[in-house]
């Protein structure tokens, strides 16, 4: 039962009363990694440093002194994340072998509060990629891919063979995080997020996804893709949990420069029953091009839902929303090519045998260790910042991007509260439909709803909202105000509650635990 | 309106990356494409946006204390070849070889 409950509200309690142990729970999780290895979420995993950790947080139960709600709660973190001793990879063949010296700050936040780091998990090349699907270890699978729910309502095959290849995308470029998340392996999980890296797995995963605002959560340590956009993301089964994760990595760290020096003060979320004081914004320009039909009925009835339950539900305009995925194309590709100047062989990661010169190592050792796309990025980013291109594109982007933030400057002052947005277009795609277009285009199209927060620095989140025709979640996204944090995750945890989302009824895994959940399932939203 | 063989070879030096085949070339000429709608956005009088922090002063320069370091050993433990303290790299000033000299895709452009 434990392992289904919230993190405040039932484990830390199970925890402290001695119920489970966390070497229990450490356990559970890791045979749990163990029975669902198909899914290929982890990279890496710690076991014995884990268990280590699981039971120095048992001793401190014992005594009565745990550090805090995280104490002995196993998590999983991404695998761009430097953590000291543990191999990190970024699924490039580029750092493969590379055992960090030092934790990424959230790490450290993470591990100084007791929380048991399970292992890395799998994503797109350099966090490059909407589908966790283009790493060197190969693609995350959707556990739903193996829910009671997605196979009632697939279509039989003919042949019992064609039942492997149905799997669908966890989503990208966080899908091993959401895959862990998603089916029990851990209890929340670190993400980044530059164009929504954090919030389209979770959508896809059915489990919550936050991206804070930019500069509230350090970035030092988390392997740089845009260093104006990139946040940690934290992923969790609910709202609280996120508000738990965040309340103990949030705050200024003199090791990241663009931490906002403010104090914060971590918060309980309140049990929100009054909206009518809450002014919703549906802004018009997220009805994009190629938006399910499904998607935008359930958008529609959870806008309903706010004006039902007495908000103020306003149409909005963010007129600049269609330029949002063009101008993240060159200023990602453009901080790109800076950011992965820095692999060269010399001091890390991978290094070619060429020994003629300096430039040709380098040049031989970047063919060797990058893939495509990320050596696309890196040369159209090259493109974009040559001298006689930098003013028609670059700054010229720099300038689009202002427009952008401006947009969601305006409607706020003009009111509104919040925003609600779908995540995803559709949901999860059939791996071999996924891999039929290119890894740019599949990102432009899949990052179109979630980009813009990066561009604007805003708090965003998904909150899995219901399940899909083909019986796959499907979330939607609430963007916030710069550093409001609180109000966001008390309006997502009161949309939450109103949605019930289903808990997932993993196949291949004997679910000793949902029954916990039953009497949540009556009060379905679709 | 395709990128000449020249500025594709500039790349290559800038980037110490190659296009490898056709592909690379196609994708670097889609994504010109698909970076050329910006030209649609009127941002005149409009200043390019650095950072969305940009309001609240937050980059900062700090003390020049030194406050950590004295990590040598570890910093050395993930590269691959190193003389006591030092980085070893093949010699510099060599240039990559010129377009006709060196094995590249772009040579039969």
């Amino acid at each position: 039962a434990a392992l289904n409950g919230g993190l405040r509200s039932q484990v830390s309690a199970a925890l402290k009363e001695g119920r489970v142990a966390p070497t229990e729970l450490c356990q559970r999780c890791l045979a749990l990694i163990r029975s669902t290895k198909f899914l290929n979420a982890y990279i890496t995993v710690a076991e014995e440093t884990a268990l280590k950790q699981a039971e120095e947080s048992e001793e401190r139960y014992k005594r009565g002194q745990p550090l805090g709600i995280l104490d002995g709660i196993p998590i999983a973190v991404k695998d761009n994340f430097n953590t000291a001793g543990i191999e990190t990879t970024c699924a490039s063949n580029m750092l493969k072998g590379y055992i960090s010296p030092y934790n990424a700050t959230v790490v450290q936040k993470l591990l100084d509060q007791g929380a048991v780091l399970l292992g890395k998990t799998n994503l797109d090349e350099f966090a490059m990629g909407s589908g966790s699907t283009d790493g060197v270890f190969g693609p995350v699978r959707n556990p739903w891919s193996y829910s009671k729910q997605y196979k009632e309502k697939s279509v039989p095959k003919s042949h019992p063979e064609d039942k492997e290849s149905n799997w669908v995308i966890t989503g990208g470029s966080s899908g091993g995080s959401a895959a862990a998340v998603s089916s029990f392996t851990c209890f929340a999980a670190l993400g980044s997020d530059t164009g929504g890296s954090t919030r389209n797995p979770a959508a896809h995963c059915g489990v919550v996804g936050l991206k804070p605002t930019y500069g509230l959560i350090s970035r030092h340590g988390l392997i740089p893709l845009v260093n104006s956009m990139d946040v940690p993301g934290i992923l969790t089964r609910c709202v609280d949990d996120a508000a738990v994760l965040l309340g103990s990595l949030a705050g200024h760290d003199p090791k990241d420069s663009t931490t906002i020096q403010d104090d914060f003060k971590p918060f309980e979320l309140p049990n929100l029953t009054d909206v009518s004081k809450l002014s919703v914004g549906i802004p018009k320009e997220y009805h994009a091009p190629g938006l399910s039909s499904e998607i935008l009925a359930l958008w529609s009835k959870a806008a309903d839902l706010f004006k039902n339950a007495g908000a103020k539900v306003v149409e909005v305009s963010l007129p600049h929303t269609p330029y949002s995925i063009v101008c993240y194309h060159v200023l990602c590709t453009a901080e790109v090519a800076s950011n992965m100047a820095r692999f060269d062989g010399l001091e890390y990661g991978h290094r070619s045998d060429m020994k003629d010169s300096t430039e040709s190592m380098y040049a031989a050792t970047r063919r060797e260790g990058f893939n495509d796309v990320v050596r696309g990025r890196i040369l159209s980013g090259n493109y974009f910042l040559l001298k006689q291109n930098y003013e028609k594109y670059f700054v010229k982007a720099q300038k689009v991007r202002r427009l952008i933030a401006n947009d969601f400057v305006k409607v706020f002052r003009s009111g509104v509260d919040i925003l609600l947005t779908p995540t995803t277009l559709s949901d999860a795609a059939p791996y071999t439909e996924f891999i039929q277009e290119d890894n740019r285009t599949r990102s432009a199209q899949d990052d179109i709803l979630t980009q813009a927060a990066n561009m604007a620095g805003l708090p965003a989140i998904n909150v899995p909202t219901a399940l899909s025709e083909r019986g796959l979640p499907v979330g939607l996204q609430f963007i916030g105000r710069s550093f409001q944090e609180k109000q966001l995750l008390t309006v997502a945890k009161w949309f939450e509650k109103q949605v019930q989302f289903p808990v997932i009824q993993l196949e291949e895994v004997k679910r000793h635990d949902s029954d916990v959940f039953q009497h949540q399932k009556s009060a379905s939203f679709s | 309106q395709k990128v000449s063989v020249e500025v594709l070879e500039h790349l290559e030096h800038l980037a110490l990356v190659d296009f490898r085949d056709a592909e690379g070339v196609e994708r670097l000429q889609k994504a010109i494409q698909f970076a050329d709608q910006l030209h649609e956005v009127n941002t005149d009088g409009v200043e390019p946006m650095d950072s969305v922090l940009e309001d609240r002063w937050c980059l900062y320069l700090r003390e020049d204390d030194v406050t950590e370091g004295n990590c040598t050993r570890e910093l050395l433990e993930n590269a691959r070849e190193k003389v006591e303290e030092y980085f070893v790299a093949p010699p510099g000033n060599i240039p990559l070889p010129k377009l006709e000299e060196r094995e590249t895709f772009l040579q039969g452009s």
